[in-house]
């Protein structure tokens, strides 16, 4: 168990993500302001989901990490979109 | 920080002597052992309270018309009646007392990950009990809603309800921090060689119950949020007058409370699955099938919740899906009962009071089981919703699962628990009349139901008339057998005969640890080998 | 605390720390998760008064406020590896700049929130319910809602950073005990996450 932790991140890395995560903003801001009509927020949607990503693996750590962590991370996201999918079954037959 | 060389390990956590004395050496106490009793003794309070409402209840009910309330009165008692039960004994039971105690001593663990986390998650309970009394005791009215705090009438109601909708958010808290509790003891602290498979199955539905707990709680706690920011800001969400769809608040309330089925019955079936090898002296049939159901039934019964919104308008898809789910998440359950039987089929069976109560739980939950078929199906749904039927099927499902399994794990675990056996005549003679009185109780209420009797009224037309005196007969039956069981486990908890290491000839780790347990469980921490396993008869 | 429970194995384990920040922050992403699900369905209800509602809010201040929120994480997530690095000095000063980031972000909110209530746009105020259409009530009703909550995270994310910012002064947090400050990252970088979906939700309706 002592050999799993204390991978040191260098801070350039850090930096590098950030201006990722600050580009991947403009982007959505830029795509919001095509007329796309209601494709919109699926494009705002998908730049957020790039960003959180971004997030995860490296702010959070989650690349250095067990990867049981990934998988719980992956099946709390899959279980909130399940419970979305049905709560539109209602909404959108309705 | 003493070290651990100045923990003695002759002394029982009951007469240990810590840095505080009196009362204090229990409610600042982080060994989950005390806190474990904490529970239940916190536990046993309120259950008096609300056995004692629905006895009231039952009690008007004898009678067509007003026999001794106002129909104000009787709305306010079943809010109650169903806040306790629900948020404050079902919920957090069997985890609480039973997981607390016995999941570190069973998965071999000195303590759980976070015993301050734990005692935490006592005090939180303790708060949100009393927030919930403060809204009967204070305000302009007792909480009227019933204790799904239905929009839009939840925040039109008069009634003191804010401190009731907090007092379950808390307790929500509460579950959830106790359930991450548990994940990250079992992820973490395993006796060594302990793999996945060769852990007992009590830890393994504590597992699923507690993901359930983590995932699911959360949600229901912004629900109520939303829902005292209407009553105080009228936010409009689910608010008709303002836009809001008062169905969404029914999605958000039973996305939690669907589960919230599951963290009751999970624990209750794991603590069944202890109690049935050990009473047939044989390994338990199935055991992966039994942790596979475990797991399928926490993640299904995720999926189903509108199968209590059949009747509120939902969409023609939403509906049969939810049909569907309900219809899949029965097969694990039956998975279950199947591997339960063929684990006593040839077994050395000793029909003792724990394998009495198992028996019982089974037969009760079948009857609630199947029930529960006859609710998940549309049609039938849609005639029988909204009536004393759904009453007896939770009721034998919530009551009769979580109730039986809950005495029996009782039963099973008391000589560990307190070192002493209680009298096994009075236990016998106890379950009997629960038995009996539990049966005449809610079975009635399937027939009336079905002839139309519909539920949270006061009043009923006269035909409903003799299966009511029946039902209420039951109950007073109920409550002498409960009043049998709990004197004598009290009585002997002080006086018992001095109960051995294993009484029943167990084979999990708890049955290997003296009766009380020491303070920190084992001397030395157990080590699993290659063939050693938790139901090795 | 009592030292009965206090585990006689003197492992400190870090790992058992991160899971259950992590589970625990599972349980504040299913919390925002309702309000998302809420959110959802009632723009896809209302999706002309969502739009015209959103009119009101200034994307400027939300990308402002976007790229706050993400500094500050970098800066927290660099101070974890100064304190692997065992250099006390830039750990401290990377935690103090995340927290008066963090009173930025809240002085912008302040204001943002004062324009709205100078407007007359409160939750139940008499210019919404006589004035405004149903979808655009809701989509204000939940504005405050979510950015008042994702605020009240704010304020409970910086009272951790300044707990853990005191420990690593004091020395009790450092390079072999990081859980503290590891978890006020994890902490901070969730109210990164939330406001990564809230900004488009929200700012960027066109």
């Amino acid at each position: 168990m002592e050999n799993e932790k204390h991978h040191i991140v260098p801070y350039r890395v850090y930096f590098y993500i950030l201006l990722a995560l600050i580009t991947l903003t403009f982007g959505s801001i830029g795509i919001t302001h095509i007329n796309v009509g209601e494709y919109s927020v699926l494009g705002a949607l998908i730049f957020s989901t790039i960003k959180s990503f971004l997030v995860l693996t490296w702010f959070m750590h989650l690349k250095f990490d067990q990867p049981f962590l990934r998988i719980m991370v992956g099946f709390v996201a899959l279980v909130f979109l399940a419970v979305i999918f049905i709560t539109f079954l209602d909404y959108y037959y309705r | 920080m003493q070290t651990a060389a100045q923990i003695p390990h002759d002394v029982n956590y009951l007469e240990y002597k810590g840095k505080y004395k009196g009362i204090f050496s229990w409610i600042f106490s982080t060994d989950h052992k005390r806190i474990a009793l904490l529970y239940l003794y916190s536990m046993m309070t309120m259950f008096v309270v609300g056995v004692s409402l629905g006895l009231a209840m039952k009690l008007e009910l004898i009678a067509p018309g007003k026999t001794i309330m106002d129909p104000q009165t009787y709305n306010a008692l079943f809010t109650v009646h169903g806040v306790i039960m629900i948020f404050m004994i079902v919920i957090p039971g069997l985890p609480a007392v039973f997981g607390n105690f016995m999941l570190p001593i069973m998965i071999g663990a000195k303590d759980v990950a976070f015993p301050k986390v734990n005692l935490l998650s006592w005090y939180f309970y303790v708060l949100g009990a009393v927030l919930v009394i403060s809204s009967v005791l204070f305000g302009n009215g007792i909480p009227d809603t019933g204790w799904t705090f239905y929009a839009p009438y939840s925040f039109k109601t008069g009634t003191n309800l804010l401190p009731a909708i907090f007092g379950a958010f808390v307790l929500g808290f509460s579950s959830i921090l106790t359930g991450l509790n548990f994940i990250v003891t079992i992820h973490r602290m395993r006796a060594p060689g302990m793999t996945w498979f060769k852990m007992p199955l009590f830890p393994w539905s504590l597992y699923g119950t507690a993901w359930i707990q983590l995932l699911a709680t959360p949600v229901v706690g912004i629900t109520l949020v939303l829902v005292a920011l209407e009553r105080i800001f009228s936010i409009g969400v689910f608010d008709p007058a303002l836009g809001g769809d008062p169905v969404l608040y029914q999605h958000l309330f039973w996305i939690y409370s669907h589960p919230a089925v599951y963290v009751m019955i999970l624990p209750a079936m794991g603590a069944i699955s202890e109690i049935i090898p050990t009473f047939s002296q044989k390994h338990i049939f199935g055991y992966k099938a039994i942790i596979a159901s475990t797991l399928a039934i926490a993640f299904v019964g995720y999926f189903v919740w509108g199968h209590h919104m059949f009747t509120s308008g939902m969409s023609g898809t939403a509906q049969y899906t939810f049909s569907i789910l309900t219809f899949i998440v029965a097969i694990p359950s039956a998975i279950k009962v199947f591997n339960w039987i063929s684990t006593m089929h040839k077994g050395s069976i000793n029909p003792d009071i724990p394998f009495l109560w198992a028996v019982t739980f089974i037969f009760v939950f079948m009857i609630g089981g199947f029930s529960g078929l006859v609710l998940g199906a549309l049609a039938t749904n849609v005639y029988v919703h909204d009536t004393a039927f759904v009453v007896a099927h939770f009721h034998f499902i919530v009551f009769g699962g979580v109730g039986f399994a809950f005495f029996g794990a009782m039963h099973y675990w008391f000589p560990k628990m307190f070192g002493r056996m209680y009298d096994k005549v009075w236990a016998k003679v106890g379950w009997a009349f629960f038995t009996v009185g539990f049966l005449t109780l809610y079975s009635p209420m399937f027939y009336l139901g079905m002839i139309g009797m519909p539920r949270r009224y006061y009043d009923y037309l006269p035909e409903f008339h003799a299966a009511n005196i029946l039902s209420t007969l039951g109950s007073w039956v109920m409550t002498f057998g409960l009043l049998i069981i709990i004197i004598n486990l009290f009585r002997s908890a002080k006086n018992g005969a001095i109960a051995p290491i294993n009484p029943w000839n167990g084979k999990t780790l708890e049955w290997t640890v003296p009766s009380p347990p020491p303070v920190e469980n084992f001397d030395e921490i157990p080590v699993y080998g290659e063939k050693d396993g938790p139901y090795e008869y | 605390m009592e030292h009965v429970t206090q585990h006689s194995d003197p492992h400190y384990d870090q790992e058992a720390s991160k899971l259950g920040m992590w589970l625990f922050i599972f349980t504040e992403l299913l919390l925002f998760g309702g309000l998302f699900i809420v959110y959802s369905i009632y723009r896809f209800l209302n999706p002309e008064a969502f739009q015209l509602a959103a009119q009101a809010l200034n994307p400027v201040i939300g990308a402002i406020n976007t790229i706050i929120l993400l500094v500050s994480s970098m800066t927290i997530a660099m101070s974890t590896s100064a304190l692997q690095k065992k250099n006390k000095g830039l750990t401290v000063f990377l935690l103090e700049i995340t927290i008066m980031l963090a009173l930025i972000f809240l002085i912008n909110k302040y204001f943002e929130w004062g324009i709205k209530f100078d407007h007359g746009i409160w939750p139940g105020s008499e210019h919404m319910i006589n004035d405004m259409s149903k979808g655009e009530i809701l989509f204000f009703g939940l504005y405050f809602v979510m950015t008042g909550l994702h605020a009240l995270h704010i304020i409970i994310g910086m009272i951790i950073i300044i707990v853990a910012l005191n420990k690593v002064q004091k020395g009790t947090v450092h390079a072999d005990r990081p859980s503290l400050l590891e978890n006020a990252g994890l902490y901070w970088h969730l109210v990164d996450l939330i406001w990564i979906f809230l900004f488009p939700l929200f700012y960027l309706i066109h």
